[in-house]
């Protein structure tokens, strides 16, 4: 990009590093993925050579499962369509894979998902979401301990790292001492799965240990005894005990799944951070949760800052119990002061309330160390927790593709017929210059080929019909922005440009078109893909792709190649099949306003008169073939190149003003009757209009007016 | 030779010596939008468009221990029942076979039951139907409405910013919006069922009309950038002149997104039979063309018509226009007068051509 304005570009470099970076690592890292974690009946999501295939294109697995509603209430067809929703959200999280839910009979739900599933997709769709809000009684390192985890676990946690998580609008103030808090090993790790991701907030000063995920869960019998939740005497010997043992680097601690007495003492781990919890009865069930949301955490005076926060309305109910919590957690000494929200038994995240934070109004706010992604994972999360519903998994079955094989081979073929035939027109239109659409195109489709092989292999994206019809789609938007810049090559060279500057110049104007209008397709695939469930947003996806690697091939390809070209004499000189040949870009007859008082005269005007431009060595001066001399725009550009009449008398002596000018006259007359029975408007005027009329701009430049 | 004659005919768009007057008829391009805008919305209403299962939901017939898990036995099976109904069929877990079809009527599904039993060798008793709702539900319909509705407004706002007049990203959207109503009414016409694919295809159509109207307006917003330093053309003779300049790319680009479209469509419709090639690729095809075809007969009229409302823009058109009439009336040459018109005369101002090109005294003679 940058190249275009320095002096002196260098397309070939640019065309290295495209090559390297856009085809020969994505290529090499495929190849690593393919060796180290090559797909296998074990390892159904592993790199692959090819890239996954959707629903329609190779089935999959059909999962049935039947709502159960956990507080006895009805199930009825709403809660369906919000389960389908939930579980759609469920899904969607973990990537894009173009999963198809549909209600089936009276209340069933059947999940189709694409290729192998694993147990912990299966999970992810069927587990159930009870949030709950916990008190926080102790919490400690995750592997078995000897010792008591009393107040305040100061283990080593991570180090500090972002800000504490703060409760409400309150300042961490309570933060200090209170031991390092857990961090999670998973704070911007890559997690397995979303509900593990929950927060990377909250590491360090306050004791927060936010971002467990899944831990082992074992129930307490924490006692009756005690006098509110948070209630040391709760943990029991036996809970105690329990505590000491549990193993959160035991992967099956890790499952969570719910099922945990809300009245009872709660003692489980943290899934990536290795810490384990003790606690309390649950204060306020997460049904009461009216809606969450991430975004920005307002500052102070209406300002926005730059940290990412999850902020929670309660309910009526919700509203009573969680200002209650607040206002008697807010006075205990850490780790009390802090509350779990448990997801389906695990604590997704643990924030602590400064001394004097009550939230009476419903609002919560949780701040921290998030990021964006671990933010609106959270958020996620809450409004799950909304739902009171569990799915039993009727059964899970393999399913055969709904579109025969022969679709996508012919899907193909049709698209590979759609290509030759765009070779075609294109070699036809812009002759040897086509090929150069067609190298790019082809380039382009080799680039997308690897990004949706290697985007299957992290993201678990997969290609369904549709998808492989909106790559062939996608030929078309490609092309266009190299038909674009032609034009305004081509564009240029009417103007009398030669082959390099038009190039450079074209390219200043395509660019900004190209750009302008890519612009606002990755504008709607961005907004597609946020916005949008399910199919639409893999096409948003497709969309996108394609569209980012389409504007990559035609600043970093097309364009440098273009102006490796433009050296090239068979481009330079315009060879009548280079597509680019002036004669077939200037116009026929007619002299034609250049700017500045010049005009350029047309061609038939000039047969049989000496070009000017046959003065100056051809060499030196790529003019253009003979006979259309005309236009021998030569390195004047901007000059009229055509003239009409000679500048030298036949005995080599230059003429005189006045010879030269009724030389033109008589030139001018001529191409005037050669035009005239064309009759088009702006014929007309060149031989009426002294201003504009024969002289050749360029000889006059070389004269003293 | 065609290619050459196709060249020519593009130089001469491009200097302004051949021109058409699209901007000018602009009357006539608006009432064919309007006639075939109108003819839309009524087939739209009297026939409206028939949702499929996925959207409706369907009936459900899952033939267990089937003899044979080829899927063409019950296709055949439902359209000697339903002619027009598409069967998306699946084998589960090895030898069940898994039929949809669109919502059926008792005497229907016993009469597809016996049909299916027939073909798979089964006993009717190993039939089961049931409902199965729609893939497609009225929360990912609200959820790709919600993310259209956005996109347009983004898009309209990235439009006025970018153009730095709102007239123009008017004009653009209202043209997407007419490309994407008369789309739909020949899909209603044509009468195949609306797939998840088709409202796809649909999306495809709304990014790729806004793209093309923005490349046709970048030329008007480079024909017009300098309007008001200039009086010899007029907004609108200006924007004509870009069309007529963006008039070889428009075909050029259209011709390359059909093709491969249009060889979609083929191998779908006329080899395949139905499927989501065919959905997609009929409502691409139509959708392409129209909105090529209107970012030149209606976005840019329409913003020419627009923008002349724009006080500025008014005023210029004024000036111009009477300092063309006095010239007519000091008898100024017609050939001057036409060639003003056409917008054809595009300044492209000269540049320093370096010590070389300065004039040289003269040694010898």
């Amino acid at each position: 990009m940058a190249d275009s304005r320095t002096k002196r570009s260098r397309p070939v470099r640019t065309l290295v590093v495209l090559t390297i970076l856009t085809i020969v690592v994505p290529f090499l890292a495929l190849g690593a993925g393919v060796l180290f974690d090559g797909k296998s009946e074990e390892n159904p999501g592993g790199a692959s050579w090819a890239p996954g295939l959707a629903l329609d294109l190779q089935g999959g697995t059909q999962i049935v499962l039947t709502p159960v509603s956990t507080d006895g209430s009805e199930v009825t067809d709403e809660t369906v369509s919000e389960s389908i929703n939930v579980i759609r959200q469920r899904i969607d999280s973990s990537g894009v894979t173009e999963a198809e839910i549909t209600s089936q009979g009276s209340g069933n739900i059947v999940v189709g998902i694409p290729g192998e599933v694993d147990q912990a997709t299966i999970d992810l769709v069927s587990q159930p979401a009870q949030m709950r809000f916990r008190p926080v009684l102790t919490y400690a390192q995750g592997t078995p301990t000897p010792e008591q985890g009393g107040a305040g676990g100061g283990e080593e946690g991570a180090p500090a790292e972002g800000g504490g998580a703060k409760d409400g609008a309150a300042k961490d103030g309570a933060a200090d001492d209170a031991g390092t808090s857990p961090s999670g090993k998973s704070a911007g790790g890559a997690v397995p799965d979303p509900e593990a991701t929950a927060t990377a907030a909250t590491q360090d000063p306050t004791p927060e240990p936010t971002d467990e995920q899944s831990g082992g869960k074992g129930e307490g019998q924490g006692d009756a005894a005690a006098t509110d939740p948070s209630d040391l005497a709760q943990i029991t010997p036996e809970v105690q005990a329990e505590f000491d043992a549990l193993d959160c680097t035991d992967p099956k601690n890790l499952t969570g799944g719910g099922g945990d007495d809300p009245d009872k003492v709660l003692v489980t781990c943290g899934e990536s951070d290795g810490m384990k919890y003790i606690l309390g009865p649950m204060e306020v069930d997460g049904t009461h949760i009216s809606s969450a949301s991430s975004g920005l955490v307002p500052g102070p005076n209406g300002t926005t800052t730059n940290e990412w926060g999850v902020f929670l309305n309660f309910d009526s109910v919700g509203t009573t119990e969680f200002r209650e919590t607040t206002q008697r957690l807010q006075g205990l000494e850490p780790p009390r002061n802090q509350f779990a929200i448990v997801l389906d038994s695990l604590v997704v995240s643990a924030p602590s309330l400064d001394a004097g934070t009550v939230i009476t109004d419903g609002q919560a706010q949780i701040s921290g160390s998030f990021t964006q992604d671990s933010a609106a994972t959270l958020a996620n999360q809450l409004s799950f927790g909304a739902l009171p519903i569990n799915f039993d998994v009727q059964s899970q079955e393999e399913i055969s593709a709904t579109l025969g094989s022969e679709q996508l081979r012919n899907g193909l073929l049709a698209g590979l017929i759609g290509l030759a035939l765009v070779v075609v027109y294109s070699l036809f239109q812009y002759r040897t210059l086509g090929l150069l659409t067609v190298g790019s195109l082809v380039v382009a489709g080799v680039m997308t080929y690897l990004a949706i092989a290697i985007l299957s292999w992290t993201m678990g994206y997969r290609l369904s019909l549709a998808g492989v019809a909106g790559l062939i789609v996608a030929i078309g938007f490609t092309a266009d922005s190299f038909i674009v810049y032609f034009e305004r090559i081509r564009d240029e060279i009417r103007d009398g440009r030669t082959l390099s500057y038009a190039v450079e110049r074209g390219w200043i104007r395509a660019r900004r078109t190209v750009l302008a209008a890519k612009s606002v397709t990755l504008i709607s695939a961005i907004i597609l893909y946020f916005l949008a469930v399910g199919g639409v947003q893999g096409f948003a996806f497709t969309l996108g792709l394609t569209t980012i690697i389409d504007v990559m091939v035609v600043f970093w390809m097309t364009h440098p190649v273009m102006e490796v070209l433009s050296r090239i004499p068979f481009f330079r000189d315009g060879h009548s099949w280079s597509g680019l040949s002036p004669e077939r870009l200037r116009i026929g007859s007619g002299p034609r306003y250049a700017g500045a008082g010049r005009v350029r005269m047309p061609e038939p005007a000039t047969v049989g008169a000496p070009a000017t431009g046959a003065g100056a060595s051809p060499v030196s001066e790529p003019a253009a073939p003979a006979p259309s001399a005309g236009p021998s725009v030569g390195e004047r550009v901007g000059a009229a190149a055509s003239t009409g009449a000679p500048a030298t008398a036949a005995t080599g002596r230059r003429l005189t003003i006045a010879e030269r000018r009724a030389a033109e006259r008589k030139a001018a007359a001529a191409a005037a009757d050669g035009s005239a029975p064309d009759g088009s408007a702006p014929d007309g005027r060149a031989p009426d209009d002294p201003a504009t009329a024969g002289p050749a701009a360029s000889d006059e430049n070389e004269e003293n007016r | 030779m065609a290619g050459m004659n196709f060249a020519q005919w593009g130089n001469d768009l491009y200097t302004g010596r051949r021109s058409y007057p699209i901007v000018q008829r602009r009357k006539t391009w608006f009432a064919i939008v309007g006639v075939f805008a109108i003819a839309s919305i009524v087939v739209l209403l009297t026939k409206g468009l028939t949702l499929g299962i996925d959207f409706r939901g369907g009936t459900e017939f899952t033939v267990a221990g089937a003899t044979t898990t080829d899927q063409q036995p019950a296709v055949d099976a439902v359209h000697d029942v339903l002619p027009d109904d598409e069967p998306r069929v699946a084998v589960v877990g090895g030898d069940s076979v898994r039929v949809q079809t669109e919502t059926v009527d008792e005497a229907q599904k016993s009469e597809l039951a016996t049909g299916l039993a027939d073909a798979y060798g089964v006993e009717e008793s190993a039939i089961t139907t049931s409902f199965v709702g729609p893939t497609w539900g009225a929360g990912v319909s609200m959820r790709a409405l919600w993310g259209t509705v956005v996109f347009i407004a983004a898009a309209a706002l990235f439009m006025a910013v970018y153009f730095r007049a709102w007239r123009m990203s008017v004009a653009a959207i209202v043209a997407m919006l007419s490309d994407l109503l008369i789309s739909a009414g020949v899909y209603s016409l044509i009468g195949w069922e609306v797939t998840p694919s088709t409202i796809i295809g649909f999306l495809t159509i709304l990014g790729f009309s806004l793209y093309d109207k923005m490349v046709v307006f970048d030329k008007v917003r480079e024909n017009t950038a300098d309007l008001q330093t200039q009086t010899r053309s007029t907004y609108e003779e200006r924007a004509n002149l870009a069309v007529n300049q963006t008039l070889v790319r428009s075909i050029n680009t259209s011709v390359v997104a059909l093709l491969p479209v249009a060889s979609i469509l083929f191998v779908g419709a006329f080899l395949l039979g139905a499927g989501t090639l065919r959905d997609l690729s009929l409502s691409l095809f139509v959708g392409i063309a129209v909105g090529a075809a209107s970012s030149i007969f209606l976005a840019t009229p329409l913003d020419a018509a627009l923008r002349n409302g724009e006080p500025k823009i008014a005023a210029h058109t004024r000036a111009v226009l009477e300092s063309r009439q006095q010239l007519a009336a000091e008898g100024g040459h017609e050939a001057e007068l036409a060639a003003a018109s056409t917008g054809s005369a595009q300044l492209i101002p000269g540049r320093h051509q370096g010590q070389g090109a300065q004039p040289r005294r003269r040694r010898g003679n």
